[in-house]
């Protein structure tokens, strides 16, 4: 009776959450759709804690209580700037559960197994699912959990140095170990040795020599990405914790766990598509190597980067009509959203026509600058994607490109032997005038010569973004 | 140093070489500045206004060519002037190096440095300091603007109470940038412009000016504008007699026709010719702006109106930059600031003729006591070096075939991965046990609907859709729930663990969520 319950309860929340997920498909709908998600969560914790959850009921309340306080105060102290960080964060946490709950299943099956007949049918709640299974279910068994502690092991190193990378705390060129890519292969060589001995023995050791080869995997793996490739990192993270929540859910015999599992983790692979198709790269390529690694020749760029002020700029402003505005990391470092919003504002004001050009992988995750400026006030219905945006250029006055560098670099287009050639970029430079705010004169993270900056229309404006627009703001009434 | 600007003694000449804005930067450079008393009069700007500017202002020409060190000017130094220029002693102007080649050696000889504005290469750095462009630019305008001085009807087509005008008809020949502007100026005005150039390159800027390109029907291969320094180059005569055969068709609906043609070195070849002139209609009008070098019209004579026997005028001046002479002024000014600007790497206000540098080379005529003229080419190419591989248009039917190919290819693809997908599938069911099977099901239909619902999410909320997945894949907590009351210490401490965890997970995911979609706002 319990049970049937239980069930039930978890096909609502599994409508729940995936109706929760489908409203994010418009700005409006979401703001619904979190809550879907919120009473679909609710509905599951409760319904285990009354049904198979036995006893602790009441500690369990209580650590949930006190990590949802830790929670909150993340959730309202964090500055938008930082979500990257917090995302990753919240991904290491999960790898870690993952872990966790996989190592309590190989603990529980152990003392199961040992038991005998009477002892198992006295046994409760989930020692007691586990001492129904017969040696083929049990074989099967020890291959999910195995799967789960691996993908939540690699989810849990991964996320961390992920975290350190965006929070600037680990440095974020891309590093390897000597032996590079070996080392990987050869800790996941390991495991499948690991794998058999598990199936085979069913020991704790071999789980424990592949849970560290896992964690190094995933330190290693994310060491060797650099700073621009962060949005496939993060969103690849958000997949596996997926897959492992999934795992997780096939050795506890959970369909909920298995229907969240599989939502989320194709959400996240579905996402580092998205990121992969809009650098030209393919996922193995972003995994296995930074942009370093592609040895070409360039073409030679001929012209020169002329410098300019904030008088040009400003008097360039008042005369243009259409001004497209294309955000990129360096505003969010400068932590500049404000100020472009303030500058939106007064030039909207004037009747002019700003609009925001979003490049899919602007930022270090996936719709970041979308967030930031959603944040600074700027309203959603003038900050559009690449593709609805790209045709404008032409007719546009004024391009303002801010901190962003190779998503606006035209050597894509016109250079086969870039390292960035085909790669989908906005194409400013056909607007009739550019300026490219940017700190100094040297080239972005992934080292290419953008040739943007020395087009004849382009203009540099050097110099700290959020200081250049107050300079800017203070001439435009 | 001391930069001079003397007043243009050329009978006509209206501009000047320095204007107070150009004053201002050449000071920032260190140098200091002079200018002939009434040097800019012609083109409005008043002794007091450079006196403004913190222009010293002398009273005659021989002052100044004495004070200054560096002279600037519009037009290249006459004989009487070049008599002042003395040894060590720079002279910035349109010198025209290979008409004038006498008063080159002269100079020379003398030990003064002769830096021709009109030698400056066509590479794009050098642009800003590009006067023949600066001057083109003024003279396509003014060309259309005399032309409808002299014409006598609306450029635009109008629909008025008292009947209908038809739009003027304007051809332009010689699409560089005199006739670039000519067409921007004409089409503004609301003509109907056609456009005619050797190149086959510029058609693109053409039809981006708003004129129709002029299409030759001929075979023969077009020498590539870039190899000659983005000029046009002579036409074989077959090629000539094709191009004539065309405008003849055209004269007769034609309304104004602006010539701009010119091959660097050479007489201007002629292209509108008598029995053209005379197909046109009465009250037409010619403006040739190639008359300095004998004119594109059999008509035209150098600096006058002419009026055919038909009543077409054919305009051949040739003074349109210094007709708008504030404009032209300034821009000219600017463009020798440029100039100074270059050849001033120190900003210490002393001047450094850098032979090594490629603009600065071409540009010098003469340097210390020798002639360098002519220039060797320069290193860098031309600005239209880069050509464009052509793409042909694919017809209907071809890219309905591409379609087809495409959605067959499509097809393909889905059929195999499902079939592979099928067979996994069937084979996992063969060795699993049923149980394992129908978690299985659940999680392939999860996948799936997971698939088809992401793809519809909004880029501009990839974020939230983050944040939220990392909320709801904190259910693995119930893994942790079930499992806390079930075993020993070491259970219970990691159930324990993950169940706290997780708790952070959920409420800072969804309540970050919350919080960014709440900022989501519609203007």
């Amino acid at each position: 009776m319990e049970f049937g319950f239980t069930t039930a309860a978890y096909v609502v929340a599994a409508v729940l959450f995936i109706l929760s997920l489908g409203g994010l498909s418009g700005q409006e709908s979401a703001k619904r759709a979190v809550w879907y998600g919120i009473v679909g969560m609710g509905l599951a914790v409760v319904a285990t804690l009354i049904g198979p959850g036995t006893g602790m009921a009441g500690a369990s309340i209580i650590l949930i209580a006190l990590g949802g306080a830790i929670g909150y105060q993340l959730a309202m102290r964090v500055q938008m700037t930082q979500m990257p960080e917090l995302v990753a964060a919240m991904h290491s946490l999960v790898g870690l559960a993952a872990v966790f709950v996989g190592f309590i299943a190989h603990i529980e099956l152990g003392r199961v197994m040992a038991m005998d007949v009477e002892g198992r049918a006295a046994l409760e709640g989930f020692a007691a699912l586990l001492s129904k299974k017969d040696a083929l279910e049990v074989n099967i068994l020890r291959i999910e959990l195995f799967l789960g502690i691996f993908i939540g092991a690699v989810t849990f190193t991964g996320s961390v140095i992920a975290y350190g990378k965006l929070a600037g705390k680990v440095n974020t060129a891309a590093k390897k170990l000597p032996g590079g890519h070996m080392l990987n292969a050869g800790a996941a060589i390991i495991s499948l040795f690991c794998l058999a001995a598990y199936f085979n023995g069913g020991g704790a050791f071999p789980l424990i020599v592949m849970t560290i080869c896992a964690l190094f995997i995933g330190y290693h793996l994310i060491m060797g990405i650099g700073g621009a490739d962060m949005p496939v990192v993060v969103s690849m993270l958000n997949s596996y914790s997926g897959w492992a929540a999934a795992a997780i859910g096939f050795s506890l015999g959970n369909d909920l766990l298995i229907v969240v599992g599989a939502l989320v983790g194709s959400s996240g692979a579905i996402l580092s598509y998205i990121m992969c198709k809009a650098m030209n790269r393919s996922f193995i390529s972003v995994i296995l190597g930074g942009f370093g690694a592609v040895a070409s020749t360039q073409q030679e760029i001929d012209g020169e980067m002329v410098a300019t002020d904030t008088d040009v700029v400003a008097s360039a402003v008042e005369e243009a009509d259409n001004i497209i505005i294309v955000p990129g990391y360096g505003l969010a470092v400068a932590q500049a959203q404000s100020s472009v919003s303030e500058l939106t504002k007064r030039l909207r004001a004037k009747g002019k026509n700003v609009r925001f050009a979003i490049h899919p992988v602007a930022g270090r995750l996936p719709g970041h600058m979308n967030v930031l400026l959603a944040e600074a006030k700027v309203p959603y219905d003038i900050v559009l994607e690449m593709d609805e945006i790209n045709e404008d250029f032409p007719d546009t006055d004024v391009v303002f490109v801010i901190g962003a560098n190779d998503i606006v670099n035209p050597a894509a287009q016109e250079d086969p032997g870039s390292p960035i050639a085909g790669m989908p970029v906005l194409e400013v430079w056909k607007a009739k005038q550019v300026f490219i705010s940017k700190r100094g004169s040297g080239t972005g993270y992934s080292g290419i010569e953008n040739p943007l900056f020395y087009k004849e229309n382009s203009r540099m404006w050097y110099g700290d973004a959020k200081a250049s627009l107050d300079a800017l703001l203070g001439r435009i009434s | 140093m001391i930069i001079g600007a003397p007043k243009e003694i050329a009978p006509g000449e209206a501009r000047v070489a320095l204007t107070p804005a150009s004053a201002t930067q050449l000071q920032k450079l260190g140098y200091e500045c002079i200018v002939q008393s009434g040097a800019g009069e012609a083109a409005r700007f008043s002794d007091a206004d450079y006196e403004a500017a913190g222009v010293k202002v002398v009273k005659t020409a021989a002052t100044l060519w004495k004070t200054a060190d560096i002279v600037v000017k519009v037009r290249g130094p006459e004989a009487k002037e070049v008599k002042s220029i003395r040894e060590g002693q720079t002279v910035i102007s349109m010198f025209w190096p290979a008409q004038n080649g006498d008063m080159l050696k002269e100079l020379a000889d003398k030990g003064a440095n002769v830096i021709a504005m009109d030698m400056v290469p066509r590479i794009s750095r050098a642009q800003k300091m590009d006067a023949l462009s600066s001057m083109a630019n003024i003279a396509g305008y003014r060309a259309v603007i005399e032309a409808g001085n002299n014409f006598g009807r609306f450029f635009t087509g109008q629909i008025t109470a008292a009947g209908k005008v038809p739009p003027a008809k304007v051809l332009v020949v010689g699409a560089g940038v005199a006739g670039l502007a000519a067409i921007g100026t004409a089409t503004s005005l609301g003509a109907i412009t056609y456009a005619f150039d050797v190149r086959p390159e510029v058609a693109e800027q053409i039809e981006s000016m708003g004129a129709e390109f002029v299409f030759l029907d001929f075979d023969e291969e077009q020498t590539d504008g870039a190899e000659t320094g983005g000029y046009a180059a002579p036409s074989s005569p077959e090629f000539r007699e094709k191009q004539l055969e065309k405008f003849r068709e055209l004269a007769p609906e034609i309304d104004i026709v602006i010539t701009t043609a010119l091959i660097p070195g050479r007489d201007a070849p002629k292209l509108w010719l008598e029995d053209m002139v005379a197909a046109m209609k009465p009250g037409s009008v010619v403006v040739d702006l190639a008359a300095e070098k004998g004119g594109n019209c059999d008509l035209t004579v150098e600096g006058e109106i002419v009026e055919s026997a038909n009543g077409v005028k054919v305009i051949g001046y040739t003074d349109f930059p210094s007709r708008m002479a504030t404009q032209s002024s300034t821009l000219y000014a600017t463009n020798i600031r440029h100039m100074m600007d270059d050849l001033t790497p120190e900003k210490d206000g002393q001047i450094n003729i850098n032979m090594e540098d490629d603009v600065i080379r071409g540009a010098t005529a003469a340097h210390a006591g020798a002639v360098t003229f002519p220039p060797p080419p320069p290193k860098t190419k031309a600005i239209a070096a880069v050509k464009k591989e052509k793409v042909k248009e694919k017809t209907p039917e071809e890219k309905r075939a591409e379609e087809q190919a495409a959605f067959k290819a499509q097809t393909k693809n889905q059929v195999t991965l499902l079939g592979a997908m099928a067979a996994v599938t069937l084979l996992m069911g063969m060795i699993t046990p049923p149980s394992f099977m129908q978690h299985f099901i659940v999680f392939v239909l999860s996948v799936f609907i997971g698939f088809q619902v992401i793809w519809n999410v909004s880029h501009s909320l990839h974020t939230p859709l983050m944040a939220i997945t990392n909320a709801i894949s904190s259910i693995i907590i119930l893994g942790a729930l079930m499992q806390i009351g079930s075993g020993s210490g070491l259970v219970i401490f990691l159930a324990a663990a993950a169940v706290f965890m997780t708790g952070i997970n959920i409420f800072g995911g969804f309540l970050v969520t919350r919080r960014m979609l709440a900022m989501f706002q519609k203007s």
